[in-house]
């Protein structure tokens, strides 16, 4: 359970990182927060040549909240998110689902750009950002470029960054007027990867009823996938009984999804939790809509 | 620190000077880049009440404090650490006038027999202290939130959960007198 060996580079600015990682090419693997890294050194599932430690580039550490968007610099720890007021107040997807990542511990060194980077189908940050319609942006010598979400993870553990490149923000939209959003998942063990993960994002009309409602899901498939529930909830009042397994939507989201058994659940379990749970995020996110159209209003 | 090298020649275990300050005492340690800092602590700078469980991040029982913050020590590269001030569970007991004495946490352990086999001891420790540094009045449930990333295989969780809510009440007493 020791790393192999490698070399090793620790940049002091974004500049210097960026002509190390085009110098070094596929042989190079930046190391952020490396808690998922360092496991998969020990265990030996991966021998990269070389590291290039990206933890001196202070000016990622940075967490942005406009009106837009919640903008997370490369180097902004979990923690440092999941805390972060003007996130939390623009976009709270982020800090729901922040909570259920892994421990306290972890999240004081990890990532978030690190965890969408890894593109680990049973995390809960690429199902966000899939369902939110974000993006990364990633930086080379070459310049920058700013891939959508939904084309940005290619496969479990694979994502769109090219060798030389380095992702240095990623962008989570914010909730907009008479929205509301949930997240929840059922993991085996507190902090453990979850069975099955979902996050759900509701619009409101101005009647109060469903006007678009999607979720985003993790651990039912090799990438994170984003679900449209409109045509089973939409026009429904936002207090409707969108919960219990026998529901439209329960039953939309069993026909739709096709999870993968594992030692873990069966796929048969995980298509019934993305259901249940699914249902059960609608009505919370509902809810909360409603409540942010109220406070709009008075 | 890192010298220009050419790709292709590999130089895996060439040494990296790092300066590690730990427990107050600042070390200078020459290691190759794989080098945990679980392993630096205790085979290079001999500090071997971290313990290793599972080296993968899933146990807890090598947690430090990096920065006053709680981090798995087997999830750090020790050359990545350079110029941090770290915290091991050798440090937690008093110093100088206090020498000996025992910290809260450590005391509300021995009082409630929390340490069982004390495998696991030295993460528990030093992620609690953390924990009760920002929130020093926790609940039972958020106790138990605390040390949910520690595992324990005496599997003697009540006792563990009682030693964090005894040492809430220790530190507010020390406080206090």
């Amino acid at each position: 359970m020791k790393p192999p060996a490698f070399d090793y580079s620790r940049p002091e600015s974004l500049d210097e990182a960026l002509d190390l990682l085009a110098g070094f090419g596929p042989d190079a693997k930046v190391l952020a927060g490396g808690q998922s890294l360092l496991p998969l050194l020990s265990m030996r599932l991966a021998a990269p040549s070389r590291l290039v430690d990206v933890n001196r580039l202070a000016e990622l550490a940075y967490v942005r909240s406009g009106p837009d968007a919640v903008r997370v610099g490369a180097l902004a720890r979990h923690a440092a998110v999941l805390h972060d007021a003007g996130a939390r107040d623009r976009q709270p997807l982020l800090a729901e689902a922040l909570a259920a990542v892994a421990h306290p511990t972890i999240r004081n060194r990890g990532t978030s750009v690190g965890s969408l980077v890894h593109a680990d189908p049973a995390a809960e940050l690429p199902a966000v950002l899939c369902l939110l319609g974000g993006s990364v942006t990633l930086a080379s010598t070459a310049g920058r470029r700013t891939v959508p979400a939904g084309e940005f993870f290619l496969g479990p553990l694979e994502s769109a960054v090219r060798p030389g490149e380095l992702a240095v923000e990623a962008s989570f939209p914010a909730l907009g007027a008479r929205s509301g959003t949930a997240f929840l998942e059922v993991s085996r063990r507190h902090g453990d990867y979850a069975v099955c993960g979902v996050a759900v994002l509701v619009e409101l009309d101005s009647d109060l009823r469903i006007a678009t409602a999607r979720a985003g899901y993790l651990s039912v498939a090799p990438t994170p996938l984003v679900l449209d529930l409109t045509g089973a909830a939409g026009g429904r009042a936002y207090d409707a009984d969108y919960a219990g397994p026998e529901s439209a939507v329960a039953a939309l989201v069993r026909d739709a999804v096709d999870p993968e058994p594992d030692i873990h659940a069966s796929a048969a379990y995980r298509r019934q939790l993305a259901g249940v749970l699914t249902a059960r995020a609608l009505g919370i996110a509902a809810r909360r809509a409603a409540g942010a159209a109220a406070e709009v209003a008075a | 620190m890192s010298e220009a090298i050419q790709p292709g020649a590999v130089q895996s275990e060439a040494r990296h000077r790092v300066a590690l300050t730990v427990n107050g005492i600042e070390h200078r340690v020459a290691v190759p880049a794989r080098r945990l800092l679980s392993d630096c602590l205790r085979h290079d700078l001999g500090l071997t009440g971290t313990h290793v469980g599972c080296e993968h991040g899933v146990c807890g029982a090598c947690t430090v404090l990096v920065g006053g913050v709680p981090m798995r020590s087997c999830l750090l590269l020790a050359v990545s650490m350079d110029g941090e001030q770290i915290t091991t569970v050798e440090g937690l007991a008093g110093t100088g006038d206090t020498a000996g004495e025992l910290s809260p946490v450590q005391q509300a352990f021995a009082e409630c027999h929390g340490l069982q086999c004390g495998f696991c001891t030295p993460g528990f420790l030093t992620t609690i202290t953390a924990g009760l540094a920002d929130n020093p009045d926790p609940t039972p449930e958020q106790a138990r939130e605390l040390i949910g990333g520690n595992l324990c295989r005496c599997t003697g969780y009540q006792n563990i959960v009682a030693a964090v809510l005894r040492a809430a009440e220790l530190t507010r007493e020390r406080g206090a007198s």
